[in-house]
């Protein structure tokens, strides 16, 4: 149903100036190429600066791309930007707009501006405000709420005058479980009842691998994979993640461990492997016992997560993908 | 979490391609005034929240400068005058300083993201969220016009003006306001620029014409909030000029229109990046 083909764009070098350092070009999207099919969640997930938001922005028809064509349910959004707003809902990570209004007005006007009339404009925002369980805030302005409400009633306002795509930018950022919940069971019934579809920007890849259908990550501006989180996990099948924790520091007096030591990324007293399971079991047993187990104050087993996919797939400068 | 797997879906949707289905039906359009009205009740509804300070501050300043004026001003044409300047620099407080601002704040922080995702017509946002602040200077005029006319011994006959003047000399301010707001590249000149603009509208207009030199003088014949103060000032006196004041609400509204269509222009310019 959604269709990017080759999208490009660049931001312009800005030229020093008195107490500003120029900066070079930046090219923020780079021959991007998706298909996002009718009814998924599809999701964009890389760390920061990677060019995910310039890319939702050119996609709901908020920025022109330098090159490249973006079809959605068969409509041209480069040429007419002015139809993305009457195919998808957006839910951006600003909430500047709506701040000093009410939730309930919040979610009203929205549901008017989406081009619903007063009646039903009401209906909607009643059904939906119920369904988040924001009810009982409904009268208290956005501004005044915590940061995870005001979050949820932002979700509110994108599914009031109902759209068959849904893009949201980290839509649970300072949610709690409960909020969240709430969140994906309204996309699900979306998905269930309309064939609704998401594309979902996130950070939070405990997030993106239990809801997403399929995953895009990009890294510098260009996709560098693409497939169901499961997919792209089996990449890195063949490896398991040990973290060891030191009390205070590695105990390098023991030759396993100074072994160890080019093979890990340390961060302070932690060190991150990646290792084949056989290895791995050697690993655990010789830090488990012997003098090295004075000194460790905690280890950790796991399976590959994205955040090793994108690691594997090497990402930029292998600093990790976001803070899990 | 998701409980429904997207394969079910698409096998509802399979045997009809996407390309044999071609363009989808499209949302409807929002038209113009419903749009605008939208905009105007949930702009309105932000004075309970946050402007309600501002909007005393804009009254007491001007009553402030009546009763500094009393001091310096003995009646005639000269009071006439302190008084328009006064009612209507609550205009420019309200209507071009503080609209610019919220603007350069909206456009700074990514907030009009959420207008341009929506089917609005530029001019609605505009025109309502201009038609709002106007509304926001409506009591702190009239106070301000009233207060003014009891502190100076002047009628109160022709206050009924005041109707025309506000929305049409609100229109011509709010308009300058907003096309600041949204064509300033920060926020802070933005608010700069509202700030300029107001002590303009104060400089010129409380203080009375005749003991201005001519560059001063031609000045105040550029500021739109001029011709409203005039307009108002007009009508003290026994038997007002109506040709007059009728010329000068025409140069408000005049302004008025040209400003809106900047704004509007500014406002889709700001929005599409």
């Amino acid at each position: 149903m959604c269709a990017v083909r080759g999208l490009t764009k660049t931001y312009p070098a800005v030229r020093a100036r008195r107490g500003a350092p120029g900066t070079p070009a930046v090219r923020a999207t780079d021959d991007v190429r998706l298909d996002i099919r009718r009814g998924e969640i599809f999701g964009l997930l890389g760390p920061n600066g990677a060019g995910k938001s310039t890319l939702v922005r050119q996609l709901t028809g908020l920025m022109r791309p330098d090159s490249g064509s973006v079809e959605i349910l068969g409509h041209d959004i480069v040429r007419h930007p002015e139809r993305a707003a009457r195919i998808l809902a957006y839910l951006g990570q600003e909430s500047t707009a709506l701040d000093e209004l009410t939730v309930s007005l919040a979610a009203e006007t929205t549901g008017r501006l989406r081009g619903l009339d007063a009646r039903r404009a009401r209906a909607e925002r009643d059904a939906v405000l119920d369904e988040l369980g924001l009810t009982p805030i409904a009268g208290r302005p956005l501004k005044k709420l915590s940061g995870g409400q005001r979050r949820l009633a932002c979700f509110a306002t994108a599914l009031v005058g109902e759209r068959p795509l849904l893009v949201l930018d980290e839509p649970t950022t300072g949610m709690d479980p409960v909020a969240r919940r709430a969140v994906w069971s309204a996309v699900d019934r979306r998905r269930a009842e309309r064939g609704t579809t998401v594309l979902l920007v996130t950070h939070n890849v405990i997030e993106a691998e239990t809801v997403l259908d399929r995953v895009a990550v990009l890294d510098q501006g260009r996709v560098i994979a693409c497939d169901t989180p499961a997919g792209l996990k089996e990449q890195v099948a063949g490896e398991v993640r040990v973290e060891l924790v030191w009390r205070e520091k590695a105990p390098l007096d023991v030759p396993e461990v100074a072994a160890l030591r080019d093979r890990a990324t340390e961060s302070g007293r932690r060190w991150t492997l990646r290792l084949a399971p056989e290895e791995a079991r050697t690993v655990v047993a010789t830090v488990t016992g012997g003098a090295a187990f004075a000194a460790l104050d905690d280890f950790t087993l796991a399976t590959p997560s994205l955040e090793d996919v994108y690691l594997a797939l090497g990402g930029a400068a292998r600093q990790g993908l976001v803070k899990a | 979490m998701s409980v429904v797997p997207a394969e079910v879906l698409q096998s509802s949707t399979r045997g009809v391609p996407e390309q044999a289905r071609g363009e989808a039906e499209l949302g409807p359009r929002t038209r113009l005034w419903p749009a605008l009205g939208a905009v105007y009740r949930a702009q309105l509804s932000r004075a309970r929240v946050a402007r309600i300070p501002l909007l005393f501050v804009a009254t007491f300043q001007s009553i402030g400068i009546l009763i500094m004026m009393r001091g310096v001003v003995d009646g005639g044409s000269e009071a006439e005058s302190v008084v328009a300047g006064s009612a209507v620099l609550v205009v420019a407080f309200v209507a071009l300083n503080l609209l610019a601002q919220y603007f350069g704040q909206l456009r700074a922080s990514g907030g009009l993201d959420h207008y341009a995702t929506l089917p609005v017509p530029p001019a609605a946002v505009v025109l309502g969220a201009a038609a709002a602040y106007a509304s926001f200077t409506v009591p702190g005029t009239v106070i301000t016009a009233v207060f003014g006319c009891v502190l100076f011994g002047l009628p109160l006959t022709h206050l009924w003006v005041l109707a025309a003047v506000i929305p049409l000399a609100g229109a011509a301010l709010s308009g300058l306001g907003a096309a600041c707001g949204l064509l300033a590249p920060r926020p802070e000149l933005a608010t700069l620029l509202g700030q300029l603009g107001m002590s303009a509208a104060l400089l010129l207009g409380v203080l009375p014409a005749d003991r201005m030199p001519e560059a001063v003088r031609l000045a105040r014949d550029l500021l739109p909030s001029t011709y409203g103060v005039e307009a108002l000032a007009r009508t003290f006196g026994a038997h007002p000029h109506w040709g007059y004041v009728l010329g000068d609400l025409a140069v408000c509204a005049g302004v008025g229109v040209a400003s809106l269509a900047v704004a509007t222009w500014a406002y889709r310019r700001a929005a599409v990046r």
